[in-house]
């Protein structure tokens, strides 16, 4: 088939709007969030029902065509960066709420629906949809899905793989199957949810998924603390938590974070060199207690000020300022590489002067933003694209970053997955078996390797290939191509 | 064509509409509608094509600032706040994908059929601008764009005699007057409702059925007097902008400013007056606009004016605009650095100034709509709301959505009416939901834009005001069916 034929098939399924084939309009599409890596889809569809994602990965599969899914494309490790002469299949008109079943506590939604949009859904009655990622006044569902989405409250109430129940999947194949419960909270055999969450899209599209809502803690109280340092305001980390506490979220800002937040949306954040917000949450009588010892806590590692928000309003502020931190540093660089790390929280402050350090040696700011409580990194290296070679340097500053994270026992990423972005450091923090293990488990999904190729893995092993030594694909020999 | 669902009375949506409360600014994407009926005007078909191809895309002459366009980091935030994003799911419709195609025209790209669309689709209406964390200035891209494409683009024939047209007529009030009066004849006789009746009204093009339904009542024309005096002691001397569609079809708007002002404690000065240039200058005509905006200078500038007052949103935003506008003319750029200095839209400049006048009670429920020129590209959000918050009796309530645009949009409604109509429909219906018993709102384009949703909906009985107009109802102490049986 052709790709005359494609449109043509595609447009058949969908409708002539359903179809973008012009190339101005196609490159719109070729990155995500992450602009470092670009890639021109050879056509961009926009289903707007799983029938007909079905229909679509059901054509790709009968022709040998790959496929990536889509979101609002706003994933920091190129997880949705399109495929070289395959179907970028986006998910934004599929963002209807579908079924909201307050007595078991679950909503079922397409993969399109905001993040947000869940929450506000079922707000009155009491109820929200936990995961917050950032974000999640724009990424979806389905791309939440996908990455695993944490977000500032997964501290204490997990990933989205612990508030997802089932989901409506399109395989590779083309069949439909449902993994996962339905209304009752657990299905017998195998957990293939757990598999499926955070395959960052390689395992098929979920076109339908059911969500656990939670009810809507009856105190919340948010506090801001500014310390001299990030080393201080670890040490508060540690002893809130060593302290027997398990706040809602605990988030770190440095210096150079709170510039940039400030110039832009002005939250009258406290000069500091770190910033803590904190924010417990659970019955009345339990956070009163709780945080009159968090405060103690602050006040014991030498904090230069608390601010405790009096209302929603200042406590949305409070947020507003940390959810807008990635954003904001565009007013402050042109252009930036966000690493995601995770380190055991003991090691917080070695890896934090390691960040010092290398920023110092390879003269490139690093802004640090992170989720403290869990260890969870977010490193910014800061940089210009429009001077030569510094966005190389950056990129390299950022590996050595990831280094020092896996070097004091932590992992690669947090929540924004491997994608195309970081499958090059897989080999540094698993071995072959580890990922001949998680190969298997991919061609079980996906034989033909169609669904979102590229992303995750390093190596391009074929399916059925014997796991063992690496072998250059013939087609990588030849200089054909790099990474497909 | 596939078989588009109705995005009413789904699930979602019926159970959405309880469980969002008051929409404010940061309150973005609530939307659960599935995709638009609008969308083949730009994916599909239904789309005006010339052809035309230009490269490289943009000429020396003001491209869009590539510093201003490496600003964007590509997160997204702007995605749900977008009114043609929201329409269409999709990415070249929205301020993400379309600063991407303004750095490709830059870099690489033609300037063909394909980008011009998409730029075209642009509302203006600036709800990026206020989502976005890394302060973007789409509002600078999109304006140097839209020159571009004015210049460059070698628009279809018949598109390019339907823009002509309004520019010939909107932005002169006379000959606005001229067509208003046959207008008048039109709607007394119901002229309009029995070519629609008899079918005929449907054989007509798109943009004209367009432009006929947004045909407000036309009151008499009330004049306002060259100047006023304070009431009590002067506080301030300023002038008020009297506007071209503001002037025509909603006169009683200007009056009711001078009132409030002069009962505040300003002296004003309705001096004679020309176009401020803001339809002009949001549809990219720069030779025109910057006219526009020289002359309205020359008016005010020797009148010894604290202020010049601006009670329509859209043409407040450009004349705070001028200094920027017209910074590449020596002779101006200093002179229109200070005029911009000293505009105020009339509810921003009420609040500044502080209320004096005794206000009587108004028992009404009222939903406020922001304008986006106000709102967004004016930051003007509190002000308005507390002018009417102060007058005693008055519940203020919000309306879902605010953020999203109603479709006005300046010309827009005119040009692209079919997702103006899907985004006026969609505003009146968030409108209605608030129960208000009148829409207040600071903006003649919505004024006309949301009237004609309601009408068209079948519930054209809603009054509407700006909030001068209740403000002066007030301190007048009128009751309050003279605001509600408008």
């Amino acid at each position: 088939m052709d790709r005359g034929q494609l449109i043509e098939t595609m447009q058949e399924i969908l409708g002539p709007e359903g179809v973008i084939h012009e190339r101005e309009q196609l490159r719109t599409y070729e990155c995500d969030g992450l602009m470092n890596y670009r890639v021109i889809p050879d056509l961009v569809v926009l289903p707007e029902s799983a029938e007909q994602v079905q229909q679509i990965v059901q054509t790709c599969y009968d022709e040998g065509i790959p496929f990536v899914a889509r979101g609002s494309g706003t994933g920091l490790s190129g997880g949705a960066l399109p495929v070289e002469s395959g179907v970028l299949i986006v998910l934004t008109r599929m963002r209807r709420i579908l079924e909201v079943d307050i007595p078991n506590g679950r909503v079922v939604v397409e993969p399109g629906v905001i993040n947000i949009w869940v929450s506000q859904e079922v707000a009155d009655e009491g109820y929200y949809y936990a995961p917050d990622p950032a974000s999640q006044i724009v990424s979806s569902i389905g791309g939440n899905l996908a990455e695993n989405s944490g977000g500032v409250h997964c501290l204490k109430y997990g990933f989205t793989t612990n508030h997802v129940m089932g989901a409506e999947v399109v395989l590779a194949d083309g069949s439909v199957v449902h993994i996962g419960g339905g209304k009752a909270p657990d299905a017998p055999g195998y957990e293939l949810l757990g598999a499926f969450v955070g395959s960052e899209g390689t395992l098929g599209i979920a076109t339908k998924i059911t969500l656990r809502i939670l009810r809507k803690p009856e105190a919340v109280r948010t506090l801001l603390a500014a310390f001299k340092d990030t080393e201080e305001a670890g040490g508060a980390v540690s002893g809130i938590i060593g302290g027997g506490i398990v706040p809602a979220a605990i988030e770190m800002m440095d210096a150079l974070t709170i510039e940039a937040v400030e110039k832009q949306v002005s939250p009258g954040f406290p000069e500091a060199g770190a910033i803590l917000i904190v924010e417990l949450d659970g019955p009345e009588a339990e956070v009163a207690n709780q945080f009159d010892q968090v405060i103690k806590v602050c006040e014991e590692n030498d904090a230069s000020e608390i601010r405790i928000a009096e209302d929603d309003e200042e406590r949305a502020l409070f947020w507003k300022g940390r959810k807008a931190a990635f954003g904001a540093m565009g007013s402050i660089s042109n252009d930036y590489y966000v690493q995601d790390g995770v380190v055991p929280r003991t090691e917080l402050g070695a890896v934090l002067k390691k960040i010092a350090d290398l920023s110092e040696e390879y003269d490139l700011r690093v802004a640090n933003v992170f989720h403290a409580g869990d260890g969870n990194l977010h490193p910014l290296v800061l940089y210009d694209n429009d001077t030569p070679g510094e966005a190389d340097k950056a990129e390299e500053l950022a590996g050595e970053i990831v280094f020092a994270c896996l070097e004091h026992g932590g992992s690669l990423t947090g929540e924004h997955g491997i994608g195309r972005d970081k499958m090059k450091y897989m080999p540094q923090m698993f071995t072959a078996d580890d990922m001949d293990v998680m190969q298997l488990l991919r061609c079980a999904f996906d034989p033909h390797r169609i669904c979102n190729p590229g992303k995750i893995f390093p190596t391009p092993r074929l399916c059925g290939e014997r796991p063992g030594p690496f072998h250059m694909h013939p087609v990588q020999k030849a200089g054909l191509a790099e990474n497909f | 064509m596939t078989e588009r669902r109705n995005p009413e009375g789904t699930t979602g949506e019926e159970a959405m509409a309880g469980a969002i409360g008051a929409g404010s600014p940061e309150d973005i994407g609530q939307s659960t509608h599935a995709a638009s009926d609008s969308i083949q005007q730009t994916v599909g078909a239904a789309r005006p094509e010339s052809g035309s191809y230009m490269f490289p895309a943009f000429d020396a002459h003001h491209p869009p600032d590539k510093d201003l366009i490496d600003d964007c980091v590509h997160c997204g935030f702007c995605l749900p706040t977008c009114p043609t994003y929201v329409l269409f799911g999709e990415e070249m419709d929205s301020p993400r994908g379309r600063i991407y195609l303004m750095n490709k025209g830059l870099t690489e790209e033609p300037m063909n059929d394909e980008m011009v669309r998409h730029w075209d689709l642009c509302l203006g209406c600036m709800a990026c601008v206020t989502a976005c964390p890394s302060g973007v200035q789409y509002d600078k891209l999109i304006e140097s764009t839209r020159q571009q494409v004015e210049r460059r683009y070698e628009r279809r024939a018949d598109d390019k005699v339907f823009r002509e047209m309004i520019f010939q007529f909107f932005p002169y009030p006379n000959r606005l007057r001229a067509v208003a009066a046959p207008m008048r004849l039109y709607q007394r006789f119901g002229i309009g409702d029995k070519l629609r009746r008899a079918g005929i009204m449907q054989r007509i093009p798109a943009r004209m059925r367009a432009m006929e339904a947004l045909l407000p009542d036309l009151p008499k024309e009330e004049k306002i007097p060259d100047l006023t005096g304070p009431l009590g002691e002067m506080r301030r001397r300023v002038g008020v902008l009297t506007g071209c569609v503001q002037r025509v079809f909603f006169s009683p708007v200007n009056a009711a400013t001078v009132r409030v002002l002069a009962a505040e404690g300003c002296e004003v000065v309705a001096p004679k007056q020309g176009c401020c240039g803001a339809l002009s200058t949001h549809a990219g005509r720069e030779e025109e606009s910057l006219d526009f905006a020289r002359k309205t200078i020359e008016t005010f500038d020797d009148l010894n004016l604290d202020n010049v007052i601006v009670n329509a949103a859209g043409c407040g935003s450009t004349m705070k605009e001028y200094g920027y506008l017209l910074r590449d003319d020596p002779e101006y750029a200093e002179r229109a650095k200070a005029f911009s200095a000293k505009v105020r839209d009339v509810s921003e400049f009420l609040q500044e100034l502080g209320p004096v006048a005794e206000r009587n009670p108004l028992p009404v429920t009222a939903a406020y709509h922001d304008a986006c020129h106000l709102a967004h590209a004016q930051g003007i959000r509190r002000q308005p709301r507390q002018t009417l918050k102060q007058i005693p009796g008055m519940d203020v309530k919000e309306i879902r959505e605010a953020e999203i645009c109603c479709g006005s949009a300046g010309i827009y409604n005119m040009i692209e009416p079919e997702p103006a109509a899907e985004l006026g429909e969609r505003k009146a219906n968030n409108i209605l939901k608030t129960g208000a018993q009148i829409i207040v709102t600071s903006n003649p384009g919505c004024m006309l834009q949301i009237q004609s949703s309601l009408k068209k909906m079948g519930r054209d009985g809603l009054p509407m005001a700006h909030p001068v107009e209740v403000l002066d109802a007030s301190l007048r102490g009128d009751p309050v069916e003279t605001l509600l049986d408008k």
